[in-house]
């Protein structure tokens, strides 16, 4: 039969343009408290509609209600603000550490901090997580040293990954923190196989891993759904939906017909799409995919819907492809602003308090960073000797190398 | 003649092909830059800006953002290539096309052989190569040689911009698929560039300087480096030809063996790891074919065997220098004179 019209090619176009006023009116955000928290028994195919919504606990007025309210105590609020506070201030820190030429490439996670903050908190410390990059809240708050971070940044002598990787590519294996990887969604099939392996070995440890909503395009992501089904794996996987991939918006990623999180519903999986920049709504959400996972339940799929409000990294200038006033149109708002109004709420927090905190972390980590500098910066050194680079390709350095290092002269 | 840089030479090749043939497409993630904006519509261009400008000139249905999964553009370009399109597919850093290895190397490659010579894959991929651009071992790799190995492939890899313009114009009107091979560290680089379209054609080596004493053989950004070792060598009255393949599949063997069997000395040197790399491969050709002019030991000249570092201090040790170069070619000159037979 002949086509009553040629074909045409479909390509999503954004709802505005640099220039054009900021639209979010795409997004549905339904009242905080309004959705149901099922059971963690609950069959996949009975929640389907948790995929599609948004799971919210603090209102506009920095109220707590609803099902999914963690009910966290004051001290352990104001530990999670701290700690989402002095991610902002390293980050702030490092990005000018990088424009004084201290490292070449930095990437803050502004506004996304109550991801990796809050969930490291609903995970047990011995858990092992696999992050993208921006997830520097998860190893601050294992409470990895910020030394050690900045010594990884500025690629010096007591980096400890031996000036062999790019900076912010963190790993720890004390934090257990996996390697991330300058290339896509290869850790999440690790994720599950790493959880997978705790399974058979019948320990008690889970695996949770991080993944950007422009990666869920890469063929690992639907790969490491695929064995989290079919093994009931205990792993949660999380998509960080920040609403960019570089300067690509998330329509391009396959947001514009459906919800990331209801990518997990082909695999049988549960999905929960959790505003992300909401503290307690994205600690309950970790919490009932962790319970689900360490109970033989099964995995979840998390959604954290937020924004990237700065730049891709400190190579990229978002005010190319978005426009300026968007990131303050964002109807989600900053976690810091919305945890600390929430604390204040319950007459746990002030203003001057808040002032007083950022401006003591901003000096704790300045005092770092000048402990860091002390032991070398990417500009001034010292580094790494050269003849570094031989030693751990093989567990045993094998005589052709060995030989290529003597050549080398070191 | 107008100077231009390795970027602008690549971008105006691909808008002189999309001009003269409405069949070639361009597709890969950010390429467009998501959003653009009016009139500045194509804001990113690329990571490193070469398609700036395409979008505005040629549209959406030309200039494709993608999502990113390597595993379906490039089996999208393959596809759409099947068709008779000719679609150019930006690979981003050639260390990601361990995702789309089976793509390139079960499909793209073998259509035409598996479809009885019927079928035709006139697919550009462009890709980014090399060290020194303190981007680690995940996205420094050169890998030129894992797709010369392929049958079916064709693998360009420009040593200047007036290469690059003259290689990709080529590529593109190519009925095979090429993989094109893009320096990270050799987009700045400026000379004179012809305005109008032009091809160089490929398996041709372009021969850079012409002595009689040691013949280098370099690959892409090597070329530039072998030049300025031959021109510090040739004040020591040592006179180097200094040649540059263009391409690994085809390789130019034929000369490379002629001015072999007029030098007697080869030194090849080659940014890609040493084990079964380029140096290696025509190392071996030469021995194989040449060994009875050979007047001393082939020399290759490349970095360690080991991932590449991120530290400046360790990458720069890394990549073959100037240096290292001339030091092997009076290593060749300093060899015993073999007697001939």
């Amino acid at each position: 039969m002949k086509n009553a019209a040629p074909l045409e090619l479909h390509v999503p176009e954004p709802p505005a343009r640099p220039g054009e006023v900021p639209d979010f009116g795409w997004l549905k955000i339904p009242p905080a408290g309004s959705v149901a928290r099922p059971d963690i028994a609950t069959p996949p195919n009975e929640m389907r509609g948790h995929a599609y919504t948004l799971i919210r606990v603090l209102d506009e007025q920095g109220a707590a209600s609803g099902p999914w309210d963690p009910k966290l105590d004051a001290e352990t609020l104001r530990r999670g603000l701290r700690t989402m506070m002095l991610t902002r201030a390293y980050d702030e820190r490092m990005f000018r550490a990088q424009r004084q030429g201290k490292t070449s490439f930095y990437m803050r996670c502004t506004g996304e901090e109550a991801i990796g903050v809050a969930q490291a908190m609903a995970l047990d410390d011995r858990d092992m997580v696999f992050p993208t990059y921006r997830l520097q809240g998860l190893l601050i708050a294992r409470g990895w040293p910020l030394i050690e971070m900045m010594n990884q940044v500025f690629s010096n002598t007591r980096d400890r990954l031996k000036g062999r990787q790019m900076p912010v590519l963190y790993a720890s294996k004390e934090a257990r923190f996996f390697s991330i990887a300058g290339n896509l969604a290869t850790h999440l099939p690790e994720a599950v196989g790493w959880a997978m392996a705790s399974a058979i070995k019948h320990d008690d440890r889970i695996a949770a891993s991080w993944i950007g909503e422009g990666s869920t395009a890469e063929g690992d992501f639907h790969h490491a759904l695929t064995f989290a089904s079919v093994y009931r794996v205990p792993v949660v996987l999380n998509i960080v939906n920040n609403q960019y991939a570089i300067s690509t918006f998330q329509r391009i990623a396959g947001g514009e017909e459906s919800t990331f999180a209801a990518r997990a519903l082909g695999y049988g999986l549960p999905a929960l799409r959790v505003d992300g920049n909401d503290f307690l709504a994205v600690y309950a959400a970790t919490r009932w995919a962790a319970d689900r996972a360490r109970t033989n339940v099964g995995p979840t799929v998390i959604e954290l819907v937020t924004y990237r409000a700065s730049a891709h990294s400190t190579s990229d200038d978002p005010s190319k492809y978005r426009s300026a006033e968007e990131p303050g149109r964002w109807p989600l708002g900053d976690p810091i602003a919305r945890l600390s109004g929430h604390l204040a709420r319950l007459g746990e927090w002030s203003e001057e308090r808040q002032a007083r905190l950022a401006s003591e972390l901003d000096s704790e980590v300045l005092a770092i960073q000048r402990e860091a500098e002390s032991y070398g910066t990417l500009a001034s050194g010292p580094h790494h000797r050269p003849a570094t680079m031989f030693e751990d390709v093989f567990k045993e350095m094998p005589w052709h190398l060995r030989r290529q290092r003597e050549e080398m002269g070191s | 003649m107008p100077k231009k840089s390795f970027r602008q030479a690549v971008n105006e090749a691909l808008r002189q092909e999309m001009e003269r043939d409405p069949s070639v497409v361009v597709m890969g993630e950010d390429i467009a830059g998501g959003m653009g904006a009016p009139g500045e519509d194509d804001a990113w261009g690329g990571p490193l800006g070469v398609t700036k400008g395409l979008l505005a000139q040629f549209g959406r249905g030309r200039v494709l953002d993608t999502p990113i999964s390597e595993s379906a553009f490039i089996g999208a370009a393959a596809g759409a290539a099947a068709t008779g399109l000719r679609p150019v597919a930006d690979l981003m850093f050639v260390d990601f096309m361990g995702v789309c290895f089976d793509q390139i190397f079960n499909q793209a490659a073998k259509f035409r052989y598996m479809f009885g010579g019927k079928a035709k894959t006139p697919m550009v991929i462009r890709t980014m190569y090399g060290a020194g651009f303190r981007a680690a071992s995940q996205h420094s790799q050169c890998l030129y040689p894992v797709f010369t190995h392929i049958p079916g492939l064709k693998v360009a890899i420009p040593s200047s911009p007036y290469e690059a313009k003259g290689l990709m114009i080529q590529a593109i009107r190519d009925d095979d698929p090429v993989i094109f091979f893009e320096h990270k560290a050799m987009y700045d680089d400026e000379e004179e560039v012809p305005d109008e379209a032009y091809t160089i054609p490929f398996g041709e080596a372009n021969f850079l300087r012409e002595g009689e004493d040691v013949t280098i053989v370099a690959i892409g950004r090597m070329v530039k480096f072998a030049r300025e070792a031959a021109d510090q060598l040739a004040r020591e009255k040592i006179d180097c030809t200094v040649l540059d393949p263009r391409t690994t599949s085809p390789l130019d063997i034929g000369s490379i063996l002629e001015s072999v069997r007029e030098t007697g000395r080869l030194v090849v040197v080659d940014e890609a790891n040493p084990r079964c790399n380029m140096a290696t491969d025509i190392s071996a050709q030469a021995a194989e074919q040449a060994f009875d002019a050979l007047k001393a030991p082939i020399r290759m000249v490349s970095p360690p065997h080991v991932p590449v570092p991120f530290s400046p201090a360790l990458e720069d040790e890394f990549i073959p220098s100037v240096e290292k170069i001339g030091a092997a070619v009076r290593s060749v000159m300093a060899a015993p004179a073999r007697r001939a037979a």
